[in-house]
């Protein structure tokens, strides 16, 4: 039921027709998201999984010719659950770092936007460019920031003074930023716009300091991440990332979320 | 602060499903303890050492830690063994088959406890008289033994029950949208977590009170023609 | 199975394990001067004092754990301006305070109930040859019922410690570093699931059955006038796992 009612929902989405008689000889492919990361990945309120990261994997099923399965997993086991097939690609906004690398392949990327952090407007604090000279402005500062995320490694290479606390979900996060727990979040700049500057709760928040886009953590933009060695899969998913870019769909998804270029340089 | 913001008919799928993992885990529970009270009190030496390093590993590290080593371990465990055999299979658990498998391994090591009391508790010459007037051990078993376990076990039984669909609520860290996780996605939503946390903790709370007059009810029932001291 | 990765996080998987006890302690020994007093109001004749505490006792032990560190932790931000006049926000706002409060709060309603059973299971004929002696009210409890009822309650408090130890473990999703914690951090970045957890997993053992072994100790120093003769039953194994 969930299955069919989702490969409705993307024919709908996308406004691609798909005959029914298509779905029997079609690879079937379980995709794992998170579904806790506005405005790319969530569940809303009537329990279905929504968000740019579901409207792409769903156009590149599309242009694969897949038949796709999502399966919700949180952020912490979501590598783990990749290695034991509990699904088979993760379309969740994973950041494609040499750490996860080594456990992982990769696709291209299909977007990528900076890390930010976001504090109280109320809250006087001056984070210079560097990471050194930022170390030192934060030390002592209360952060949060999720668990297993390229921004929790950031976070402790870069800044070791500071209190670093992490949490399952960025929600809960967000929630205890909005509680005075912590003085400051940090997660990717797109993901705390939609899912906290823009909502009633981010009402008294802005983003502070630079943008943080450091390779090393902060990878090459967010990938597919599939079981290393199935090249196969790997391919036919750069392909479609390709095909979507070329045929406007992509374009029109970014415009659905964003009013401007996700994909960046 | 009742106010649930529409929120409730979710809570009330996220009570079903904490009942149904609670049941099935229980079923697995006693399965698992029967096996393992047959263990700890068999002739055979193997059996025995297994049964005694089951519970006291199983009661000796969190439930948390557990759910996490088999939910996120088991499967690249049977997978890695499987592939090293030659096969490619896939181990493929839910958080429902796992949450389930965990509770119920985790509380079959106290079902273990209760069985082997129960066993304890019937009187050897019982048996001897029943294999003495030719019943077959089976026969035996079935005859004299389980209707008298069961009365022995049920106290137990009822109390691990109460501390298992409590700890249900663990499984919400690995997604099932049991009680738990559903209060969680409310309170996302809806920015109440006091409201949600309370109105899930008073829904376990009406479980718990059930489930206590429940037992007394079925105790007094297993216990029917039995002389109270 | 990679043993260098255990080596390298053992350090601070140690750190962890000293902030699982530290919180433990604190909450025994809370609950512990809570549960004594609580125990003998649970007991109390009078119809405005044990109802209370019986609700107490029946909501931490029939709600799941978890649900009660989430009702404090994130419920607390519910009433954040409420506790801000009181000056009590500044407690709330921490985590170790909110789990701390919420384990002593817990433990201490599972240690009411021991000590109502024990309490109620004194021999009622030592507590008339104690009024019989003259003793009432406090100097009764003090002398007679409490250190019958402590000795009585025993078996089942130590079940109720290591149970709160390995309970600890949930702190970790309110953002503590505890010996769980730690090692989930530790297994986000280099997602060796077993190794990890499992060299946790043997931390926690140890340290429940090291427990386990001081109660059996305890237990035995305080039962030598029950012992028939100093070097007597040999068959008592002061290790073996909960009876």
């Amino acid at each position: 039921m969930r299955k069919l009612s989702l490969a409705v929902a993307a024919v709908a989405a996308i406004g691609v027709l798909a005959t029914s008689a298509l779905a029997a000889d079609m690879q079937k492919v379980r995709i794992g998201t998170e579904g806790a990361y506005p405005p790319f990945n969530y569940i809303d309120s009537d329990g279905k999984l929504v968000g740019f990261d579901i409207d792409i994997a769903k156009a590149l099923c599309v242009a694969a010719k897949f038949d796709c399965e999502f399966v919700v997993q949180d952020w912490d086991g979501i590598i783990p659950g990749l290695i034991a097939k509990k699904y088979d690609a993760i379309i969740a906004s994973m950041s494609i770092t040499e750490e996860r690398k080594e456990k992982v392949d990769f696709t291209g990327k299909y977007y990528s936007t900076p890390a930010k952090f976001v504090g109280a407007k109320s809250m006087k604090v001056d984070i210079p460019e560097g990471t050194d000279a930022g170390n030192k402005a934060l030390a002592g500062k209360a952060i949060g920031v999720q668990r297993a995320t390229i921004h929790e490694n950031f976070l402790r290479d870069n800044f070791p003074d500071a209190d670093i606390k992490v949490y399952a979900t960025q929600d809960e996060a967000n929630l205890d930023l909005a509680n005075g727990r912590l003085d400051l979040v940090m997660a990717d700049s797109m993901a705390l716009k939609e899912g906290l500057l823009n909502t009633e709760d981010g009402k008294d928040f802005e983003f502070k300091g630079p943008d943080y886009n450091e390779p090393k953590w902060h990878g090459l933009g967010a990938g597919i991440a599939i079981r290393k060695g199935e090249d196969a899969l790997r391919e036919s998913l750069d392909k479609a990332i390709a095909t979507i870019r070329a045929d406007g769909t992509y374009q029109k998804i970014n415009d659905k979320y964003f009013d401007f270029d996700v994909y960046g340089k | 602060m009742f106010d649930l913001q529409g929120y409730g008919w979710m809570l009330w799928d996220g009570l079903q499903m904490t009942l149904l993992v609670g049941l099935c885990s229980l079923v697995l529970a006693i399965l698992m303890g029967l096996i393992g009270a047959w263990g700890k009190l068999s002739e055979n030496r193997v059996a025995r050492a297994a049964a005694a390093t089951y519970t006291t590993v199983i009661r000796g590290i969190p439930e948390l830690l557990l759910l996490l080593i088999i939910f996120y371990g088991t499967p690249t465990l049977i997978q890695g063994i499987a592939e090293d055999l030659g096969y490619d299979i896939i181990v493929d658990f839910n958080p429902f088959i796992a949450g389930v498998l965990t509770i119920g391994f985790i509380y079959g090591a106290f079902a273990t406890e209760v069985f082997r009391g129960a066993f304890i508790a019937v009187p050897p010459g019982q048996m001897e008289a029943a294999r003495a007037i030719g019943m077959s051990s089976v026969l035996a078993f079935r005859r004299v033994m389980l209707p008298q376990i069961w009365r022995f076990a049920l106290p137990g039984l009822g109390n691990i029950w109460m501390v298992l669909i409590k700890a249900t609520a663990l499984i919400s860290v690995i997604q099932l949208e049991e009680l738990m996780r559903k209060s969680f996605i409310a309170m996302g939503a809806t920015k109440l977590p006091f409201t949600f946390f309370f109105t899930a903790a008073l829904m376990y709370l009406a479980i718990t009170v059930i489930s206590m007059l429940g037992q007394q009810r079925i105790e007094r029932w297993a216990n029917r023609g039995i002389r109270r001291a | 199975m990679d043993f260098q990765i255990i080596v390298d996080s053992f350090p601070k998987l140690l750190e962890g394990m000293a902030l699982t006890i530290e919180i433990t302690g604190l909450a025994l020994i809370m609950g512990f001067a809570l549960a004594v007093p609580l125990a003998l109001l649970r007991l109390s004749p009078n119809p405005l004092v044990w109802p209370p505490v019986y609700a107490f006792v029946l909501f931490f032990r029939g709600t799941p754990l978890l649900v009660q560190i989430f009702l404090v932790y994130y419920g607390a931000g519910q009433f954040r301006p409420l506790l801000q006049e009181y000056g009590l926000w500044a407690y709330f706002r921490e985590a170790y305070f909110c789990a701390v409060l919420t384990l002593t709060l817990n433990t201490a309603a599972y240690t009411t109930e021991i000590f109502r059973g024990a309490i109620q299971a004194v021999p009622h004929g030592e507590v008339e040859a104690a009024r019989a002696c003259g003793m009432s009210g406090w100097l009764l409890n003090r002398r007679i019922v409490l250190p019958k009822a402590l000795r009585l309650a025993l078996p089942a408090y130590s079940n109720e410690v290591v149970f709160l130890f390995q309970s600890t473990s949930l702190v970790s999703i309110i953002t503590l570093m505890d010996l769980t914690g730690v090692a989930r951090v530790i297994v986000a970045r280099s997602f060796d699931v077993y190794e990890i957890y499992i060299t946790a997993g043997l931390m926690y053992l140890a340290v429940t059955y090291g427990i386990l072994g001081i109660f059996r100790q305890v237990e035995f120093r305080l039962s030598g006038h029950t012992r028939e003769r100093p070097d007597g039953d040999a068959t008592a194994d002061p290790l073996k796992p909960f009876g």
